[in-house]
């Protein structure tokens, strides 16, 4: 068991641009299901990937693979001839608001969306369209999805992942790899791990992969990543402490930043004074989260936390 | 973005929000000049003179070379000297205001010159309000804030009375509705002529801020006149830098002037670069790696110099050109590389740093940490250029070694 994405996932991307390339290429290696991408105006193409397995994926595959990917014109066909379940968007950000919609559109369940500088008013409207549709969006502005050795969605490097019991959910990328590679090397491994994206404006908050990690069978505890701005962290610790039955360990990133650089200046006022790194620290810890004093003891406060829990 | 308040006035005066007449003036001679149209088509002989700096807080702000001199201040003189007396008051204040630094709550001690005036009419100030534009978070909607507590700062108004704060969230498909726009009026006390003006100020003030994808607008105070007008007595305007590019008019107006050096280089090569006042120059990928590496630099008694983010796409020319810009600051002593490479390939940063080196020398101390994508082919480039490098085992191993060096 994982949460969102699995070895039966079958995955198609959005915008075979030199980065969706790329990053097909090194989800194929990887074992994913890539079934098919969603570029308008090359629909009956195919698109040729090559090269050698990468055996930190999924397990028992032969050396080299060789996959023909069909394109399509429309998100609706691709579906509709792949049976695809889930998206990768990698669509530059003027025509990415689009991209997730028109994925919504055809029914997918979960859309996992890489492109970084999409414009906030475009999410606005995004979050608007995806309510009440039965459509998950993850990020945007974010690394993806991968669960160790079944299927990695995203730009996350591959090899730094092993399969454990550890779920992992983060706002930032490289802070999550940071985490994972701690995890890998101390034993505890992954279960899945989520990027949520840095964004004002995203899909999936801490709250619902919380959620998703408390009722999987095989996550044993999570470590959650957050950073300054907004309030997310604050409404998880409030979470947490009402409903976690699992050992949680945190960061917080920004402790040292200059206040009023990234935050505007009448932003603050909604959070009511919230938003700091501080604060948040605070909140997580008296929901009795094990908080990291520096992003190195990320891996060592999930060990404390497991601890704690009777768990390690 | 920010932009200066004359613009963000001439922004909305094209789309039919009411503010007061103004004119831009960078010379002593242009202010004078914009007395009299202003003094004749409004009726009124009081006219207003401005600083235009990138700051709030300007009425209450004093320059450093006239610390008598308020940033921003009311003309008087043309009520019993008429226009020529008028003209001599914006003349002597532009001398002492033109070029001169000026000191508020947001700009810092060291201040910020003042290139720029606005000469605005005066206006008969019946009450002073606030209405601000922002993006609320937790709902990922944009949100309308109205206050009876105009003029003074809206932080203050949260913490003491915070429920003179009036929310409505704006639909993105429908904008603010005409029930919210009145609720708010309502909310505010308006009556008559001003009930009417304030609910047709706010449905423009959102439809402007959705067509111009401002990150946040904030009118401060918004004024009630004596004969029932509403209109924008200040007005703050900030700007996504996502959506820039489908503003070109908006991206014009953008003033360099008002931004750290380092900062606008830094924007060419599309890094995200803020300086601080340390001595450890950072070179990072990835925001949130950023900040926990000045973080962990502050933990083992160091000071981060700045906050360098050289983000996924990065080539070699812009990692080199980050390498500069922080060798360009007098004040590092020593310079932290903390790559995880993700979508950023290690031996794209590894080259980038060889090229600078190469280009621009190395007279401090450099610590090198490298994980991810492309890890061995990173070192190997490191290790074969010969340069100084120490290289450090994880963020911790690297923060510790550079606070000793840089000592």
């Amino acid at each position: 068991m994982s949460i969102l994405v699995n070895k039966d996932s079958k995955v198609i991307i959005q915008g075979l641009g030199k980065t969706g390339y790329f990053h097909t290429d090194k989800a194929l290696a990887y074992g994913t299901q890539m079934v098919g991408a969603v570029h308008p105006g090359r629909g009956g193409e195919l698109e040729h990937f090559e090269g050698a397995t990468d055996h930190s994926g999924v397990a028992g595959r032969p050396d080299n693979y060789s996959i023909d990917l069909p394109i399509f014109n429309t998100v609706a066909e691709a579906v509709e001839a792949t049976g695809a379940t889930a998206s990768v968007v990698y669509v530059p950000p003027p025509f990415a608001a689009d991209a997730i919609m028109e994925a919504a559109a055809a029914g997918l369940k979960l859309v996992i969306t890489i492109t970084e500088g999409i414009p906030i008013n475009d999410m606005v409207i995004v979050k608007r369209y995806l309510e009440g549709k039965n459509t998950r969006l993850v990020g945007p502005n974010c690394p993806g999805v991968i669960t160790p050795h079944e299927c990695k969605i995203g730009i996350m490097p591959g090899y730094i992942h092993q399969g454990g019991k550890i779920g992992v959910v983060s706002r930032s990328g490289t802070l999550t790899y940071e985490a994972v590679h701690q995890l890998s090397n101390n034993g505890l491994g992954q279960t899945t791990a989520v990027g949520i994206g840095g964004d004002p404006v995203n899909g999936t908050n801490f709250v619902d992969v919380l959620e998703l990690f408390n009722n999987d069978p095989e996550t044993e505890g999570v470590i959650m990543i957050g950073e300054i701005g907004g309030s997310a962290e604050e409404e998880a610790a409030t979470w947490i402490k009402a409903n976690m039955n699992k050992p949680v360990a945190g960061f917080i990133a920004g402790a040292t930043a200059p206040a009023g650089k990234r935050m505007g200046h009448a932003g603050a006022i909604i959070a009511g004074g919230k938003g700091t790194a501080a604060d948040k620290i605070a909140a997580l810890e008296s929901a009795g989260v094990v908080m990291a004093p520096t992003p190195t003891d990320m891996g060592s406060a999930m060990l404390e936390a497991m601890k704690r829990a009777g768990r390690a | 973005m920010k932009i200066h308040e004359y613009q963000a006035k001439e922004l909305m005066k094209a789309r039919g929000i009411t503010v007061p007449e103004g004119r831009v003036a960078t010379t002593f001679d242009e202010a004078v000049a914009a007395v009299r149209p202003l003094v004749e088509s409004s009726g009124n002989k009081v006219v207003v003179v401005k600083s235009q700096i990138h700051a709030g807080g300007r009425g209450k702000g004093r320059f450093i070379e006239q610390p008598d001199t308020a940033g921003v201040n009311v003309v008087l003189d043309g009520l019993n000297g008429g226009i020529k007396a008028a003209e001599q008051k914006v003349h002597e204040l532009a001398k002492k205001m033109l070029g001169s630094t000026l000191v508020t709550v947001q700009t810092g001690p060291e201040g910020k010159q003042v290139n720029r005036l606005y000469i605005e009419q005066g206006i008969d100030i019946e009450r002073e309000l606030y209405l601000s534009i922002v993006l609320d978070r937790a709902t990922g909607r944009n949100l309308m804030m109205a206050s009876t507590e105009g003029g003074t700062e809206i932080e203050e108004v949260a913490a003491n009375t915070p429920e003179k704060i009036l929310r409505e969230t704006i639909d993105p498909a429908i904008g603010l509705a005409d029930f919210q726009a009145r609720r708010l009026a309502f909310g505010l006390g308006l009556a008559g002529d001003a009930f009417k003006n304030g609910v047709k100020f706010m449905k423009a003030l959102t439809k402007a801020a959705t067509e111009l994808d401002t990150d946040l607008v904030e009118i401060n105070p918004l004024v009630v006149t004596k004969s029932g007008k509403v209109m924008a007595l200040d007005g703050k305007m900030g700007f996504d830098g996502n959506a820039l590019y489908r503003h070109p008019n908006v991206v014009e107006m953008r003033d360099l002037s008002e931004e750290d050096p380092a900062e606008v280089e830094a924007g060419k090569y599309g890094l995200s670069f803020i300086k601080l006042d340390g001595n450890i120059g950072c070179l990072v990928n990835g925001a949130g790696l950023a900040m926990s590496t000045m973080d962990i630099i502050k933990h083992e008694g160091g000071e981060p110099a700045n906050f360098l983010d050289v983000g996924g796409g990065a080539s070699t020319e812009n990692v080199t050109a980050a390498f500069k810009i922080i060798t360009k600051d007098p004040n590092v002593k020593g310079i932290f590389v903390n790559i995880f490479g993700g979508i950023m390939r290690c031996d794209v940063i590894a080259n980038g740093i060889v090229a600078a080196v190469k280009e621009v020398g190395l007279a401090v101390p450099l610590v090198v940490r490298l994980e991810g994508t492309n890890v061995e082919l990173g070192k190997q480039i490191i290790d074969e250029s010969g340069l100084n490098v120490i290289s450090a085992s994880d963020m911790k191993d690297g923060a510790k070694k550079i606070v000793e060096l840089a000592q």
